[in-house]
């Protein structure tokens, strides 16, 4: 009797990692996938039945296609892009998502829903002819600007909830105390907002890093970002798997380590809004 | 949205009457959101009313893209093939989803790891994703054939035959999102109470009975917010199509989105593609809003 009770939870535990394994697996095998294909010669990518241990490490693919492809350029642009778009979504989204959760201005918040529905590629028509008309065209500008609309939604987002979130006490005493409405703000709330403002940047440069359709259209030779830069290979050059499967790798890369790194911070943000770019 | 309006009321009866004075904060946003929001929705219904070429004159038509596009089998059969897309990348993310939420709802070692590892996808950059499919789709050379053969199942043409095109794309979607439900659905199991299932074990239901009758109706508003995500996002789904398929073989996988970008930046038609816009925004705004007609009446019921 006792021998078969504990075998039973033992078998409830086996089934459960197996479970466990079975849901994760999609994730790890399509990710093991890329780095197997980037790692490999050609002889194995090109091999039937496939490799999937490769028969010699080769860093070769990833030196090759960041010289052929000046992957270094776009990378840059890739991170001017990313990193105007969420300094300014924090510098215009913080105050906003502070006084939308102050006045309960819910139908203020409406508009970043409106955005979060309307397709990018709506956006990009009006706003390709707008930077033809200004003269903007390749610069990275037009690229930046628009990106905030991805950025400056999921930033406010955010923030709205994480400002509901904190107690009123300390700002109601400062304003008691004479503070104005600013100096409140600047000096009570904005500080306890920091843990918020750290996860809603982070979510906004993943989104910003991530976008394609932007830069697509807007973006020239020299100004493209990395995914753009990663696609036109696919379409305008023959290359062989292990590059390009290199290239997918670098650009990923520093979002999946972001991703395990503060996961926990991530999954917060994330559940606050069901947020998404794009 | 929905999680805004309890400590929304709770401050109402305290604030009241001052709130206004906290409207200043959101100019700069507001400037902004007008800029690269409004301006773009405005000028695009006044496109969308005129025969507008890029690098040609503009002629005001009235309605006239609108009744064209009506007549247009090419845009008639995207709509088809996006609702065919968006029909399976919702439901089937949200049956993978909330069966990895119950997973995940559990206590086991390094679950937060697990986690971590389970939202890679939806972190995951698309195009890069789109690459990888690309290539695990190649019918000669690609993994997933030779997983196939290892289970003595034929090859398939996945991507490349338009017979079964969209159901692939359809898999890529689903590896890429069915994380966003998971996480949506895990929220709604850690709110629930736990007074149910005591007095259910207490019963003795099984696993499925508690399920059926406990779980499913105390996570449903919450699978129904993840429906509502999950329709506009695959009506709207765009990059993975676009770098798979393009919208090929022929036009088999041209969803809305990607007519809307060939009309707008391949032929530069951009007072048709402005029709399209609206046209396709009342398609999203329309099911949305039935998905969440359809939650106001679960509320009640």
């Amino acid at each position: 009797m006792v021998m078969s009770v504990s075998l039973r939870r033992f078998a409830r535990k086996l089934a459960f990692g197996f479970a466990v394994f079975v849901i994760v697996s999609p994730a790890i095998l399509v990710i093991l996938w890329m780095l197997s294909l980037a790692l490999k010669n050609e002889v194995d990518n090109m091999a039937y039945p496939p490799v999937f241990v490769p028969s010699t490490f080769n860093f070769q693919n990833f030196f090759d296609v960041i010289e052929r492809n000046r992957l270094d350029l776009y990378f840059l642009n890739s991170i001017l892009v990313s990193g105007f778009a969420t300094l300014v979504a924090i510098a215009v989204g913080v105050p906003a998502a502070y006084g939308i959760a102050k006045a309960q201005a819910h139908k203020l918040a409406v508009l970043t829903l409106i955005a979060r529905i309307t397709p990018a590629l709506s956006y990009l028509i009006p706003l390709y002819i707008l930077f033809q008309w200004i003269g903007l065209t390749g610069t990275i500008w037009p690229i930046a600007i628009t990106h905030l609309v991805i950025t400056l939604p999921i930033f406010i987002y955010v923030m709205i909830g994480f400002f509901e979130s904190l107690p009123q006490e300390l700002e109601e005493a400062a304003l008691i105390d004479g503070c104005t409405l600013w100096q409140a703000f600047r000096h009570v709330a904005l500080p306890l907002a920091r843990p918020g403002i750290v996860v809603g940047g982070i979510l906004s440069i993943i989104f910003s890093w991530n976008n394609f359709v932007f830069a697509a259209i807007l973006g020239g030779r020299q100004t493209r970002t990395l995914p753009v830069a990663v696609f036109n290979m696919l379409t305008f050059e023959q290359v062989a798997w292990g590059p390009l499967a290199a290239a997918a790798l670098l650009v990923t890369l520093p979002v999946l380590v972001l991703t395990l790194l503060i996961q926990k911070e991530i999954v917060g943000g994330l559940t606050a809004g069901g947020v998404k770019g794009g | 949205m929905e999680r805004d309006a309890v400590p929304g009321e709770m401050l109402a009866t305290r604030g009241r009457g001052f709130g206004h004075r906290y409207l200043p904060f959101a100019y700069p946003a507001l400037v902004i959101t007008a800029a690269v929001i409004v301006f773009p929705w405005l000028f695009t219904v006044y496109m969308s009313l005129h025969d507008w070429k890029i690098g040609q004159d503009r002629e005001f038509v009235g309605l006239a893209n609108f009744v064209r596009l009506a007549k247009d089998v090419r845009f008639l059969e995207s709509i088809g093939h996006t609702l065919y897309f968006t029909a399976l990348a919702v439901v089937l993310p949200l049956v993978f989803g909330t069966a990895a939420a119950l997973v995940f709802n559990e206590r086991f070692p390094l679950r937060g790891l697990f986690r971590a590892v389970f939202i890679l996808p939806m972190m995951a950059t698309p195009v890069a994703v789109a690459l990888v499919w690309t290539m695990m789709f190649h019918p000669q050379l690609g993994v997933l054939n030779y997983l196939l053969s290892t289970v003595g199942l034929p090859p398939q043409l996945w991507v490349y035959s338009p017979g079964t095109v969209i159901p692939s794309l359809v898999m890529v979607e689903v590896w890429h999102w069915t994380p966003l439900v998971m996480l949506i659905v895990l929220g709604g199991l850690a709110a629930a109470p736990t007074e149910p299932y005591d007095s259910a074990k207490i019963d003795g239901a099984n696993g499925w009975q508690i399920f059926r009758h406990i779980t499913l109706p105390l996570i449903m508003p919450f699978l129904l917010v993840a429906a509502v995500i999950r329709t506009i996002d695959a009506l709207k789904a765009f990059d993975t199509i676009f770098v798979i398929t393009g919208g090929g073989p022929g036009t088999a996988s041209e969803t809305i989105n990607i007519f809307l970008y060939l009309q707008a930046f391949s032929f530069y038609n951009i007072g048709y593609a402005s029709a399209v816009t609206i046209v396709f925004f009342v398609i999203i705004v329309a099911l949305a809003v039935v998905l969440l007609w359809l939650r106001q009446k679960a509320k009640w019921s």
